[in-house]
């Protein structure tokens, strides 16, 4: 008798402490998301509308804010420099990050074939870049494209025959030398990635298009491609919102004449220059808010369009 | 079958011969950066170009040090980089311990506001932020410098995922029936059982921090607070910039790292798969 007493008086303690179990769950819970939230709060989620807010006022950091409306728009958008400087942007983030997918897809399907050796030797050289600092990459490149006439790079379009460039003052040298080491430091990396993602391909697949008649370059492009498009589009999206961010390479690049010249100013670099060498909260503000629009429509545009990679192919199949 | 074999060895040429030149591409850089340090300045006007190392090693980086406090850099950073790191390792893991195994009204919400703040683009906030730290008095200091990133989404998404795959429910209800507190089950048997993916998330944020160079070159102005990257970007300012001494000073803050990534290198290029595939 006693012993069922005491069995009940366990279970109801048991049961108790489940209940007053549950809330204590639910205060661990928001205790453990708040120290993210308290710094999301502060450093994340108050300067992004504070920027919002800001695109609205002019104001140079000290004195009163003013509310202008539109006005901080109006300047930037008839500023044919931004536009230079989005142009800038859009040419080298389409040479430094388009050639380097098809070349990363390339790479990493070689590295998956079952008859090739020393892939880890390959693997890792071709990663290496990605771990040095865009700083050291950009000063680097920087002497290996200096603007004097027995500049490396000079030195091996001579061999092909090209006159020297004056690589950091000329529109298209600029560009081509930051578009190329942002290709160095990253086509290793998307390269893993697409590795990644062939590896998750079942041989299976190949095997049986093999049985079928289908070579090599057919289940490249029916079986390979298809199959890769969620990494394709993952690394499309990250290479569209990493290349509208440029900022390291061409600031350190091009040294002391970054902010004075526009054979290579991005967008971010406008923006750098507007709030820190003059002083213009307001329309740096502005470029802010611009560039978050242009990220979203581009790396949506992109995406989408990545999206219809192979499923036209499997309609004409 | 032999025969097969052959030709398709045979047919593997140009393949290696592809690989061969990426490789040759990804490295040369590295070594000509170490060539360039060992070279006088004037090595780098010759025709044709250098590409042997000469005998400058030690007083290329004594011009360095003339030029930079790369000492003081060098500690800076890592100073930086490893409280950064051990602090969003605690902050991504104790949210993902949540997300992954608590119940409590607004979860959802939250999580999707993370989601939400990995497509917002660090320079958004770039003026406020700055502001807000020249407020606080925390100009050309680490803390100003490396409180940006804390915040950092994708941690409390891994941790999440690692979290809800990997620890048991059922080892969590026996710990609670023998007394643990919640934070003692985070401390005592979350950690340990989540270990590898600190290490990728370890990994990920530590070359993060090491490599960023717009947020370190806003609020870091003074030589004494310079991190590596605000340092060596420092040394290309000058009118005439001596190449020997300004690729003496990229090579030896390189070569810690690509010391710890050869030893590391299976953990680095995993990171980067775990870090984005998932």
């Amino acid at each position: 008798m006693e012993d069922v007493q005491k069995q009940a008086k366990a279970r109801k303690t048991i049961k108790a402490s489940k209940l007053s179990e549950k809330k204590k769950d639910m205060i661990s819970g928001y205790l453990y998301v708040a120290p993210f939230f308290i710094v999301f709060g502060i450093i994340g989620l108050y300067p992004a509308l504070f920027s919002i807010v800001l695109a609205f006022q002019e104001w140079n950091g000290l004195g009163e804010m003013e509310f202008v409306g539109l006005s901080n728009f109006a300047v930037v958008l008839q500023d044919p420099l931004f536009w230079k400087s989005l142009y800038n942007t859009v040419i080298i983030g389409l040479m430094g990050t388009a050639p380097q997918l098809i070349v990363g897809i390339v790479l990493a399907y070689f590295l998956n074939l079952a008859v090739i050796r020393f892939t880890n030797f390959f693997r890792v050289t071709i990663f290496m870049p990605y771990i040095t600092s865009m700083v050291a990459v950009a000063l680097v490149f920087g002497v290996f494209f200096s603007s004097n006439e027995t500049a490396l790079a000079n030195y091996v379009i001579g061999l092909f025959g090209v006159d020297p460039v004056s690589w950091k003052t000329s529109e298209w040298g600029a560009k081509i030398a930051i578009a190329l080491m942002v290709f160095w430091r990253w086509v290793g990396y998307n390269t893993i990635i697409y590795l990644a993602g062939l590896q998750s391909i079942s041989k299976d697949l190949y095997e049986a298009a093999t049985i079928d008649g289908a070579n090599k370059l057919e289940q490249f492009i029916y079986i390979t491609i298809p199959l890769l498009k969620p990494f394709i589009i993952l690394t499309v999206f990250m290479s569209t919102v990493g290349a509208l961010q440029l900022f390291a390479e061409p600031t350190v690049f091009l040294g002391s004449s970054a902010f004075s010249r526009d054979e290579a100013m991005t967008v971010v670099m406008y923006l750098y220059r507007d709030a820190f060498n003059l002083g213009s909260f307001g329309t740096a503000s502005a470029t802010a808010v611009l560039l978050l629009i242009i990220i979203i429509g581009a790396a949506a545009i992109n995406t989408w369009l990545t999206s219809g990679i192979g499923s036209k192919k499997k309609r004409g199949v | 079958m032999k025969k097969r074999k052959n030709q398709s060895k045979a047919g593997t040429l140009p393949i290696y011969l592809i690989l061969g030149f990426t490789s040759l591409f990804s490295l040369f850089p590295f070594y000509w950066m170490f060539v360039m340090a060992t070279q006088p300045s004037a090595a780098y006007n010759s025709i044709p170009p250098t590409l042997l190392p000469g005998g400058k090693l030690v007083e290329n980086f004594q011009k360095v040090l003339d030029t930079i406090p790369f000492f003081q850099a060098m500690w800076n950073t890592v100073l930086l980089c490893t409280v950064v790191t051990v602090a969003v390792l605690l902050i991504s893991s104790l949210a993902g311990f949540a997300f992954a195994k608590f119940q409590f009204p607004g979860k959802n919400f939250l999580f999707i506001l993370i989601l939400l703040t990995m497509v917002i683009p660090p320079q958004l906030g770039l003026i406020p932020q700055y502001y807000l730290i020249s407020q606080l008095g925390w100009l050309d200091s680490l803390l100003g410098a490396g409180i940006l990133f804390l915040l950092n989404p994708l941690g409390i998404f891994l941790m999440r995922q690692y979290i809800s795959e990997s620890v048991p429910d059922e080892l969590m209800e026996a710990a609670k029936l023998d007394g643990c507190s919640n934070f003692r089950i985070y401390w005592s048997i979350v950690i340990p059982i989540i270990k590898p993916a600190f290490a990728t998330l370890g990994i990920i944020v530590f070359t993060l921090v090491w490599g960023e160079f717009l947020w370190q070159f806003t609020v870091l102005r003074d030589p004494s607070s310079y991190t590596l990257q605000v340092a060596l970007a420092s040394l290309n300012n000058a009118f005439r910039v001596d190449f020997g001494m300004l690729l003496s000073g990229v090579f030896w803050a390189t070569v810690p790292l690509i010391i710890i990534f050869l030893i590391f290198n299976k953990w680095f290029i995993s990171s980067i798969t775990e870090g984005s595939v998932k």
